[in-house]
């Protein structure tokens, strides 16, 4: 808009739209971050003391990170996650990443109708999803068991690693392969050496997603998970009902540790793709 | 491009000199079958643990054959009978009989259940009845009097005089029907009339169909709000120097990567009676202390936090839109007289169109199957449709009028889907 005549008029708007603008970051970013601060509450309470405000050292405490590890109120849900999550992401990776490859191959049959099937289960609302999946796994007997919701996340967490995959092979030249065989390589060599390094950010993107996916899933879990399949999601949503207790707080600022932490990554890993297929017209979508 | 990814090991090279090595049909299928097979593994298991439950959900909307299955006599003898008056003698016989067995075996109270949803009233009907069925039984059999179809009717009307009106065994003969489209309309809000043909029911009964309009319009007015909130940001970071640009965006991927479950929490601290807003607004005297306001556990609870945790799903289809646009054209739309109004309406606005498009559909689709945010904040008032679908499932078990519900819904998602497809296509949902 450079070269605009600067009228009063523009220049209120522009102020407007800035003010605006930062309104809006404040709204997305400002209620994750008031947990924090709040998780070192000394009181059992959900807002600022005096004290707090005073920066009290009094005021600030351990106390609920200490309480996280008292008993196994938290430790088991959080066991409990990390094994359905990495499970889930084992399978949902490599099914994903092959299929990946398949479906970017130039002569993949049907490829429209097998990506409309395999992205299905992530753009089905979780409630349906999560109804149909009661009814059929209860009546296989794997309701109520690990294995049931290993399976269910590990089927939301695929189409994550199909479209990551696929986007890093968007340009990829299948000569290439020709070529790779040619020189000798047999078809596992070929992928290893020239396929998978190039795939490599894809999957490791896909699978972060995967498992996200699945540490935060919840429905599915709530419809099908018992007493022993109790997940961090599932415990937070129990303390949000019955009882709010600020241990609550002190996980979540953990869960927004992980939530920077897979973010960091894989923008990291993004840029790192961007930069080297800057030019080859490879991008987020 | 069709051949390109024949294998040749050392050893193939001296066939590779013979071009006539393989036949024209396997060269072209092989990497064919290497591609599906690749793809393969996948497919299958979306099958089986995705499709399948698609399938077994729409089967149990219309399919439900627990009551013909827990009484099969009654159900075989009821094809008989007319449907007029009281129904003949083995009637009575097979649903004593099996009433009395089912009282015996403690599962007839879940048929009765079954049934009650069906036709309301039955249950008591088919409870207290058979309870002094089983009595006359015993008292039969000590007094060895045969219990034939007479005995039965002249027991089960003398129990319950109902049992002499066709009126509940048309309640029986329709509620063993193993296919069946009354969780549809009981999903309609339709209900049994008393002859057994399906009505409106009054408006001030009606539950589902104005819970769909309400999730209609929550989802609308939760995508308008995105959209109003997420077109200036997302402008904003399409037209910042790169460097800002990726700050700005961490700002918007941080709530998009934390748990949906945290973010609820952080709103329900914020937004409580005795919440962080509440005791600033109280401390700066805008309002009194007895004058906190209700932000949460109602409708504006569910808004607020169902905008926060969509927003990202509106901002990244539109920023990666926005950053396709050449900046030389507002430029040029000012430099050929045009107000930076007219600049953004005419020309800037209409190139955007295909992101709010997408961004706003894919927005519509999440929020209208919303479940968890509701259930938290939302409290009486902020209810949608899919927490009348967990109802089912996990407190009523009434599972078929649950699948009914939730096929409806997936039936109106798969069609926004249609509209996607042709709008954007399918296949270019990215992950932002």
């Amino acid at each position: 808009m450079a070269g605009t005549a600067i009228s009063p008029g523009y220049r209120a708007a522009r102020w407007g739209y800035l003010a605006f603008c930062v309104a809006a970051f404040i709204f997305l970013i400002a209620p994750i971050l008031v947990l924090v601060p709040l998780s070192f509450n000394a009181e059992p309470y959900f807002t600022f003391t005096e004290g707090m405000l005073r920066f009290d050292p009094d005021a600030w405490s351990l106390r609920w990170y200490r309480s996280i590890f008292d008993g196994d109120e938290w430790t088991r849900p959080l066991l409990n996650s990390l094994v359905i999550g990495i499970s889930a992401t084992v399978i949902a990776t490599v099914l994903g990443a092959a299929a990946a490859l398949g479906l970017a191959h130039p002569a993949m049959p049907g490829r429209r109708i097998v990506s409309a099937l395999l992205i299905s289960p992530m753009i089905t609302p979780v409630i349906i999803a999560g109804v149909g999946m009661f009814f059929f796994y209860s009546s296989l007997g794997l309701a109520q068991t690990h294995l049931g919701i290993i399976l269910a996340h590990a089927v939301f967490g695929a189409p994550f690693v199909v479209i990551t995959v696929s986007a890093t092979l968007a340009g990829f030249d299948w000569t290439v392969m020709r070529a790779a065989a040619n020189l000798g390589a047999n078809p596992l060599v070929a992928f290893r050496r020239v396929q998978l390094p190039l795939i490599l950010p894809g999957v490791i993107s896909g699978s972060l997603f995967a498992f996200a996916a699945s540490f935060d899933e919840l429905v599915i879990v709530l419809f099908m998970g018992g007493l022993e399949q109790r997940t961090l999601p599932r415990q937070m949503w129990s303390g949000i009902r019955e009882e709010i207790s600020p241990t609550l707080l002190a996980v979540a600022t953990f869960l927004i540790l992980f939530a920077l932490l897979a973010l960091s990554t894989v923008e990291w890993l993004r840029r790192r793709g961007e930069a080297a297929g800057e030019g080859a017209g490879s991008g987020r979508t | 491009m069709r051949s390109e990814s024949e294998v040749v090991t050392p050893e193939d090279t001296s066939t590779r000199q013979q071009p006539v090595a393989r036949p024209r049909w396997r060269r072209a299928l092989g990497p064919r079958l290497r591609a599906a097979g690749l793809a393969l593994p996948l497919v299958a298991f979306v099958v089986v643990t995705f499709a399948g439950p698609m399938v077994s959900l729409l089967t149990k909307s219309f399919h439900e054959p627990e009551i013909a299955d827990a009484l099969p006599e009654t159900m075989a003898a009821l094809r008989q009978w007319d449907g007029e008056g009281a129904p003949p003698d083995d009637v009575f016989a097979a649903t004593a009989g099996e009433f009395v067995a089912a009282r015996n075996e403690r599962t007839l109270g879940r048929t009765a259940n079954r049934v009650n949803r069906v036709v309301s009233g039955m249950r008591s009907v088919i409870m207290g009845g058979s309870r002094l069925m089983v009595e006359a039984a015993a008292e039969a059999e000590a007094a060895g009097v045969t219990t034939d179809g007479a005995f039965w009717r002249e027991t089960m009307i003398g129990i319950d005089a109902r049992w002499g009106t066709p009126e509940p065994w048309r309640a029986l003969r329709d509620a063993g029907q193993r296919f069946t489209a009354r969780h549809y309309l009981k999903a309609l809000d339709f209900e049994r009339g008393p002859e057994g043909g399906y009505v409106r029911q009054a408006e001030e009964w009606r539950i589902y169909v104005p819970l769909f309009w309400r999730t209609l319009k929550v989802s609308l007015g939760v995508t308008m709000l995105c959209l109003v909130v997420g077109y200036p940001i997302a402008h904003l970071i399409a037209t910042s120097p790169p460097r800002r640009a990726n700050v700005l965006l961490l700002l918007v991927l941080l709530p998009f990567w934390t748990s949906l479950l945290v973010r609820t929490t952080s709103w329900i601290v914020l937004l409580q009676n005795q919440g962080v807003v509440n005791d600033f607004l109280v401390a700066i005297g805008v309002i009194g202390d007895d004058g906190r306001l209700a932000m949460i556990y109602n409708m504006t609870g569910t808004f607020i936090a169902m905008t926060h945790v969509l927003l990202p799903f509106l901002v990244l289809p539109l920023y990666s839109v926005m950053r396709s646009i050449p900046p030389a054209y507002m430029s040029a739309a000012a430099s050929l007289g045009a107000t930076p109004l007219q600049a953004l309406r005419r020309v800037y606005w209409p190139q955007t169109l295909p992101g709010v498009g997408a961004g706003c559909l894919l927005t519509f689709i999440l929020a209208i199957g919303y479940y968890i945010t509701p259930a938290l904040v939302g409290g009486q008032s902020g209810q949608l449709i899919s927490n009348m679908i967990a109802y089912h499932v996990q407190t009523s078990l009434n599972w078929g009028l649950a699948a009914a519900l939730a096929a409806l819904l997936l039936g109106g998602v798969t069609a926004l889907y249609v509209v996607y497809d042709r709008l954007v296509g399918i296949d270019r949902i990215g992950l932002g």
